[in-house]
C-alpha cells in the first residue's frame, strides 16, 4: 500500500527521530512510504491562538501537498485533528484519507501486533485531541500491549490534559507549569521508564519538565516503540 | 455587568497567585474531583444520555431561535396568572426595576434564593445603596456573603473554602448579620449546617420580600421552576408577600415536555443527583401574594446574534465544565474575574461584557483546548469552537509584537525552503542552544527544559536517503 507522510513541523525540524520510526514501521509491515517535500505546517499553531489569516495558507498548502493521495498518515494527533475538525471552518476541504498513526495501523492495516520489540516498563498519556478529538480510544493501548517484552502500566489521571496547550503554555505559564507538575507526579507513580504519547508536542513539555527534574523518565513517541525489534532496538 | 469585578488583573496574572495558593489548590482538587466521579457514575447509568443531550440542545436552539415569540408567550401567561413583567434591557435598569418594586413595598430587607442573574448584575450592592439589606440564603452564598467575599463557582459559590475556613467566618461574622453561631462551634459539617440553619431560619420567617433568579421559564403557561438541593429557597419562594424573580431571557423553554430533557440533564450534570431534591415550580401570585418577573436582557441579544458564539446561550448553569476543566482546577474561580468562572465563564463574559478590557480578552485563551468541558456539556456547547472564534476576533483587535512574530512563523512556515534553511541553521548552532530562552520564551525555559535542535531534520535525511 501507498502511504503519505505528513511528518508535521515539530517532527522534522525537533524530532526526526519520530519520521524516522514511522517510515521504518510502516516499510517494515509492507507500505510504500511518500515524503511529499512541499509540505511544512498543518497551521495548527496560528489557528488556535487565533490568526485564522496566517493558517489559511498552511492548510491551503497541506491540501495541495497531500490531496492527491489515498492515504495520509500523521503521527500527530493534534496535527490529525486540526486538519479533519477544523480545515472546514476555514473554508478548507481536508483530503479524505488522513489518518493518525494508530488509526491507520488498526483500522487501515489491521494489525495490531506491528512485530514490535521493546523490554522496557512503560506508561502511556492519551494526549487530548487523540482522545476527544479523533476519538481513538484504545487503539494506541492495543498497539502497546502487543509489543514483545513491553511492560504496560496505567497512569493515574491518564485523561487530563498536561497543560501544554500549544501557545497556552507561554501565555499562561503558572497554570500549565502546575498541570505540567501533577501530570509529572502521576508518571512518577508509576515506576515506569519510558513516558510514552502519540504526539511530540506534549511529549516536549511533560519530557522538557521530566528532564529539568532529573527524574531519569525518558518520553517516548509510540512510533518509536512500535518501530523497535530485538535486531534494531530504538 | 456588575461593578464586582472592575479593575481585575488579566486571567493569567490572577491565576499565577492562585496557582501559588497550596490551601485553595487542594480544596479545589478534593472537590472537584468528587462532584466529578458523582457525576460521570450517574450520567454513565443513563442508557439514553446522548440522545438526552441532543434535545437539550435541540430545545435550546428552537427556542432561541424564535425567542421573541416565546418571550411574548411567557409574559402573555404570566400577566393571565396573576404576575406583573417587566422588562430590562442592562445591569442598570434591572437594578433599577427591584430596587424600586422593594421600596413600593415599605421593606428594608429581602431574603434571596441562589440566583446567578442577580449576582451577574451586582443586585445586593444595588439594594444596599438604597438602604435595602440583602440577606443570601442558600448556604454556600452565606458563607460568601458573610466572608464578604466573591462566589468562585456556579453551583458550589464557596468551593475554594474548606470546613475550617467556613467555621471562622461563621464565628467572626454571622452576629453582624443576624443570629450569632454558638462560641464553641465546631468544624464539622452537621454543627456548621445547624448554625446556619439556626440563623437563617429567622430570617425566613421576618421576611417579607424574596428575590430570586429561576432555572427555567416555561413560556406555554408563565411557570417558573427552580432547582436547589436545601429547601432555603423554598422558604424564600412561599413565606414572603412580595416575590420578585430576575431571568435571564434564555431561560425559557416553550413547553412542560421540553422541560422534562432538563429535569434529567441538570441534576445529574451539575450536583451528580439523579433526581433535584427541591424542585419549585409557581405560576404568577398566588392569593394574598404579588410576584414580580424581570426578563433581562444583559448583553444576551448580542450573543445571540453572534452565528458561533449564541450556543452559549444554551447554557443551564450545571457547572459540570468547571469540574471537569484542568485550568479552572487550578486557577480557581476568581481568576476569571466574573461570576461566571471556568470553561463556560471564558466564552460567556467576553461576549455579554464585550472585549472590553485585558481581562476580557484573556479569557478566550485561558484555555488548552483539551476539549474535557465540550464532553461533559450537557447541552453539547462546543466550548473550544467558541473559544477559537473568541480569539480570532481578539487578535484582529491589535496586539502588534505577537502579530509580527506570528508572521514571520508564518512566511517561515510557508515556504520549504526558508524552513529548511531555518532548520539547518537550528541544527549548526545546537551546541548553543541556551538553557534559558529570551523574551515571552523564558515562560517555557523556567520549568522545562529546553528540546535541542538535531543536527538533521527529518526533510534534510529524507532527501538524502
Amino acid at each position: 500500500m501507498r502511504v503519505a507522510l505528513f511528518v508535521t513541523c515539530v517532527n522534522d525540524t525537533l524530532f526526526p527521530g519520530t519520521g524516522k520510526a514511522v517510515v521504518r514501521l510502516l516499510e517494515r509491515l509492507g507500505c510504500t512510504v511518500d515524503f511529499p517535500m512541499e509540505q511544512t505546517c498543518c497551521g495548527q499553531m496560528h489557528f488556535n491562538t487565533g490568526y485564522r489569516a496566517d493558517a489559511l495558507p498552511l492548510a491551503r498548502r497541506f491540501v495541495t501537498a497531500f490531496g492527491g493521495h489515498d492515504a495520509v498518515v500523521v503521527p500527530s494527533g493534534s496535527c490529525a485533528a486540526m486538519v479533519r475538525e477544523w480545515y472546514p471552518s476555514l473554508g478548507v476541504t481536508p483530503p479524505g484519507g488522513v489518518f493518525e498513526l494508530s488509526e491507520f495501523l488498526v483500522d487501515v492495516l489491521g494489525v495490531t501486533d506491528v512485530g514490535a520489540y521493546f523490554p522496557h516498563t512503560v506508561t502511556y498519556h492519551p494526549t487530548c485531541h487523540s482522545l476527544r478529538s479523533l476519538k481513538v480510544g484504545s487503539r494506541p493501548l492495543d498497539l502497546l500491549s502487543a509489543v514483545r517484552g513491553l511492560t504496560l502500566v496505567p497512569l493515574g489521571g491518564a485523561e487530563e490534559c498536561c497543560g501544554f496547550g500549544g501557545t497556552f503554555s507561554l501565555k499562561n505559564t503558572a497554570v500549565s507549569a502546575a498541570m505540567c507538575a501533577d501530570k509529572v507526579r502521576g508518571v512518577l507513580d508509576t515506576g515506569a521508564e519510558v513516558l510514552c504519547a502519540a504526539d511530540n508536542s506534549c511529549l516536549m513539555h511533560i519530557g522538557g519538565a521530566l528532564s529539568r527534574q532529573r527524574t531519569g523518565v525518558r518520553v517516548m513517541h509510540l512510533a518509536e516503540i512500535l518501530a523497535s525489534t530485538e535486531e534494531d532496538p530504538s | 455587568m456588575s461593578g464586582t469585578f472592575v479593575g481585575m488583573p488579566a486571567f493569567p496574572e490572577a491565576s499565577s497567585s492562585a496557582v501559588s495558593d497550596a490551601q485553595l489548590r487542594h480544596n479545589l482538587r478534593k472537590a472537584t474531583h468528587t462532584i466529578r466521579a458523582k457525576r460521570a457514575a450517574v450520567v454513565g447509568e443513563q442508557p439514553d444520555w446522548a440522545a438526552l443531550r441532543e434535545a437539550g440542545a435541540a430545545v435550546k436552539d428552537r427556542t432561541l431561535r424564535h425567542l421573541d415569540v416565546y418571550l411574548e408567550r411567557l409574559e402573555a401567561a404570566v400577566v393571565a396568572a396573576g404576575g406583573q413583567v417587566h422588562w430590562a434591557g442592562d445591569a442598570e435598569e434591572a437594578n433599577r426595576i427591584v430596587v424600586d418594586l422593594v421600596k413600593a413595598t415599605g421593606e428594608t430587607e429581602v431574603v434571596k434564593v441562589k440566583s446567578m442573574a442577580t449576582q451577574e448584575i451586582d443586585l445586593n450592592a444595588a439594594l444596599a445603596s438604597a438602604g435595602i439589606r440583602a440577606y443570601e440564603t442558600d448556604l454556600a452564598e452565606l458563607i460568601v456573603q458573610l466572608g464578604d467575599d466573591w462566589p468562585s463557582h456556579i453551583l458550589v459559590p464557596a468551593i475554594h473554602r474548606n470546613r475550617s475556613e467556613i467555621r471562622e467566618i461563621f464565628l467572626k461574622h454571622m452576629a453582624s448579620w443576624g443570629r450569632p453561631a454558638p462560641a464553641d462551634l465546631k468544624d464539622d459539617p452537621r454543627a456548621l449546617a445547624e448554625a446556619a440553619r439556626l440563623h437563617l431560619r429567622e430570617r425566613f420567617l421576618s421576611a417579607r420580600v424574596g428575590i430570586s433568579g429561576a432555572n427555567f421559564a416555561v413560556a406555554e403557561t408563565g411557570t417558573l421552576v427552580v432547582l436547589e438541593s436545601e429547601g432555603n429557597g423554598r422558604m424564600c419562594l412561599t413565606l414572603p408577600e412580595t416575590l420578585i424573580s430576575v431571568v435571564g431571557i434564555e431561560k425559557l423553554v416553550p413547553t412542560w415536555a421540553d422541560l422534562e430533557v432538563f429535569m434529567q440533564l441538570l441534576p445529574r450534570s451539575s450536583t451528580g443527583e439523579r433526581m433535584n431534591p427541591y424542585t419549585s415550580m409557581w405560576t404568577g401570585a398566588t392569593e394574598g401574594q404579588t410576584f414580580h418577573l424581570v426578563l433581562l436582557d444583559n448583553g444576551r441579544t448580542s450573543v445571540l446574534s453572534d452565528e458561533v458564539g449564541r450556543q452559549a446561550l444554551r447554557c443551564i448553569r450545571c457547572s459540570a465544565c468547571l469540574n471537569v476543566c484542568p485550568v479552572y482546577e487550578r486557577a480557581g474561580g476568581h481568576s476569571y474575574g466574573s461570576v461566571y468562572p471556568g470553561p463556560i465563564g471564558a466564552i460567556l463574559t467576553p461576549q455579554l461584557r464585550g472585549l472590553v478590557g485585558p481581562l476580557e480578552e484573556s479569557l478566550p485563551y485561558a484555555s488548552t483546548l483539551c476539549g474535557a468541558c465540550y464532553e461533559v456539556c450537557p447541552v453539547a456547547i462546543n466550548i473550544p469552537e467558541v473559544l477559537l472564534d473568541l480569539r480570532s476576533k481578539v487578535v484582529a483587535r491589535g496586539h502588534r509584537g505577537e502579530r509580527l512574530a506570528m508572521g514571520a512563523a508564518r512566511r517561515v512556515l510557508d515556504s520549504p525552503r526558508w524552513l529548511s534553511l531555518a532548520q539547518r541553521s537550528a541544527g549548526r548552532l545546537r551546541r548553543w542552544t541556551p538553557r534559558r530562552l529570551p523574551g515571552p520564551l523564558s515562560a517555557w525555559s523556567d520549568t522545562r527544559d529546553v528540546p535541542v535542535p538535531p543536527k538533521q531534520s527529518f526533510r534534510d535525511w529524507w532527501a538524502e536517503r
